[in-house]
């Protein structure tokens, strides 16, 4: 049984310094507030140190996600792109009404979610935009979420972005939605007092009761977990390691949990979708 | 509607061994699990898996709970003539599936 | 994590295995600090399958990855070296396993249109086992191969 190794200590503004005046604090943080989100801090990986979490697995596991014809996320995406032409709502739409093609239309667009959207005046993620449509667009009911048509349409929209960059970017706007999410990301939490952090951005190398600690970077969902024997979203998967960290989970659907997604996948900007994954 | 994904070669060589993979959605309940409630879900799972080419029976495959979810198969036959090779899955609870694919031959 | 049962080779298990089905009866073979109770089974379902016939050890190969990461899913194939003719050819590949519940993994028929002796599939298994494939000939023998899989799981069990 590995332990880890070492401890991370917990990064924080030098607001708890005693010398600063309070003009000289409010002027210190209206300064930082102008700055772009953080560079790497200590114990954050570095850029060219990526890994997803493909290679940290078998080769029988990573076969699986390569061959289509193997990968049983492609049963959800086959199933998406059924679904994308059937006509739903009293507008009596589908997605293709508005979007034509997928191939062409989605292109990109699930490597740049979660996005901010202008009216919410929040990012949301892929499955709230999909909801969105259905409730504006085509006036029908929104999908549950980790029900199989949300999780199929959300595979298909996916798999448009295979292989290309994670371009979720922290625009002036964003900003603070990935802080709050790499807040959490760093909080220590749960009976456990264990943080995201410390096991994937400390302690990566290690392994977990045999298993290996990936980097944990969101770049391929939603995603086939053999543990789940079915295709699952992002949150579902952060609700499983708030579980396992005995923490108490958010309620499905949070904000916290897009803020969350959002760091995430800002934190894998630049690497390539791998959307349907297949993970251990 | 179970949902099934085929692959087997569009075009072959006549005498050519062509390999044919299968995939279908089913949970594969095993009969062995216990619902959170304690009570055991009973088995549901699927049986049989059957390949024909052309009406005959090319690969037969008797499934058990130990297969794992959303089954996969892949098998081999040789391209004998152009046609049709047809799938069927059957199981517990009345379960039946099909599906077929047409391959040229050359 | 578990690992593999300690104390057994193959060949121990092998031996008793074959002697086992040449013999009448289904009592273990003396002096196996190891009895599990679905090694029993699985060698009644073995016996189920081949009856009194030999075993011989050989021509078929079975390949499971030695460390699995998921016992819900496994990359197992089964090939036999076979020339699949009309006159020699393999007629089925049975599998099976030590310690899940239920000792039969899947039963495969084939004939000479096969072309190849082989197929491919992904098992459960619900801890680290042996694990047996079986092939019938069309000349009534039967040939093996089985191997020690290591089966570990995810860290932080989901509990919905």
């Amino acid at each position: 049984m590995s332990k880890l190794r070492r401890v991370r200590t917990c990064i924080s503004l030098p607001t708890d310094s005693r010398i600063f005046t309070v003009r000289v604090l409010a002027a210190l943080i209206s300064a930082l507030s102008l700055l772009p989100v953080r560079a790497a801090t200590a114990g954050e990986i570095p850029a060219g140190e990526r890994k997803s979490g493909y290679e940290f697995m078998s080769v029988e596991t990573r076969t699986m996600q390569d061959d289509d014809a193997v990968n049983p996320g492609m049963l959800w995406v086959l199933e998406g792109k059924a679904l994308w032409s059937r006509t739903v709502g009293e507008a009596n739409k589908s997605c293709a009404s508005c979007h034509t093609g997928a191939s062409t239309t989605m292109k990109g667009v699930a490597a740049r979610y979660p996005a901010f959207d202008k009216r919410l005046g929040r990012p949301i993620d892929l499955e709230q935009r999909i909801n969105l449509c259905r409730t504006e667009q085509q006036k029908a009911t929104p999908l549950p979420f980790e029900g199989r048509e949300m999780l199929a349409l959300a595979a298909f929209i996916g798999q448009q972005s295979r292989g290309m960059p994670i371009a979720v970017t922290d625009d002036e706007r964003s900003k603070s939605f990935i802080e709050a999410g790499r807040t959490i990301f760093e909080r220590r939490q749960g009976q456990l007092n264990l943080s995201c952090a410390q096991c994937h951005d400390d302690n990566w190398r290690g392994k977990l009761a045999g298993a290996p600690i990936t980097q944990g970077h969101a770049t391929g969902y939603p995603l086939y977990r053999l543990e789940w024997q079915a295709i699952g979203s992002l949150q579902r998967r952060l609700r499983n390691c708030l579980v396992g960290m005995r923490a108490e989970p958010y309620a499905i659907g949070a904000p916290e949990y897009v803020n969350l997604e959002l760091f995430l996948m800002w934190r894998a900007r630049g690497m390539p979708v791998e959307t349907p994954a297949v993970r251990p | 509607m179970p949902r099934t994904l085929i692959n087997v070669p569009a075009r072959a060589k006549r005498g050519e061994v062509i390999e044919i993979k299968t995939l279908i959605s089913h949970d594969m309940e095993t009969g062995f699990r216990a619902d959170n409630a304690g009570k055991t879900v009973p088995r549901d799972i699927i049986s049989l898996f059957v390949a024909s080419y052309n009406g005959v029976e090319i690969f037969r495959a008797e499934l058990h709970p130990a297969i794992a979810a959303n089954p996969f198969l892949s098998f081999t036959t040789v391209a004998t003539e152009s046609g049709r090779i047809d799938f069927t899955w059957t199981g517990d609870n009345g379960f039946a599936a099909n599906e077929t694919a047409q391959i040229t031959v050359e | 994590m578990k690992k593999g049962n300690p104390g057994r080779t193959r060949r121990d298990f092998l031996d008793s295995a074959t002697r086992l089905i040449g013999a009448a009866g289904l009592v273990l073979a003396a002096g196996a600090s190891v009895t599990h109770a679905t090694t029993q089974s699985m060698l009644a379902a073995i016996k189920g399958v081949v009856g009194d016939a030999a075993v011989h050890k050989g021509k078929v190969k079975l390949e499971v990855p030695p460390l699995v990461e998921n016992g819900n899913s496994v990359t197992t194939t089964v090939s036999v070296e076979s020339p699949m003719t009309a006159e020699d050819y393999v007629k089925a590949i049975h599998v099976f396993n030590e310690k899940n519940p239920q000792p039969n993994i899947i039963g495969v028929r084939l004939g000479p249109h096969a072309g190849r002796a082989m197929f491919s599939t992904r098992i459960r298994l619900a801890d680290s086992q042996k694990i047996i494939a079986i092939a019938e000939m069309s000349d009534g023998s039967f040939w093996s191969d089985e191997t020690d899989v290591v089966v570990t799981m995810a860290a932080c069990v989901e509990v919905l």
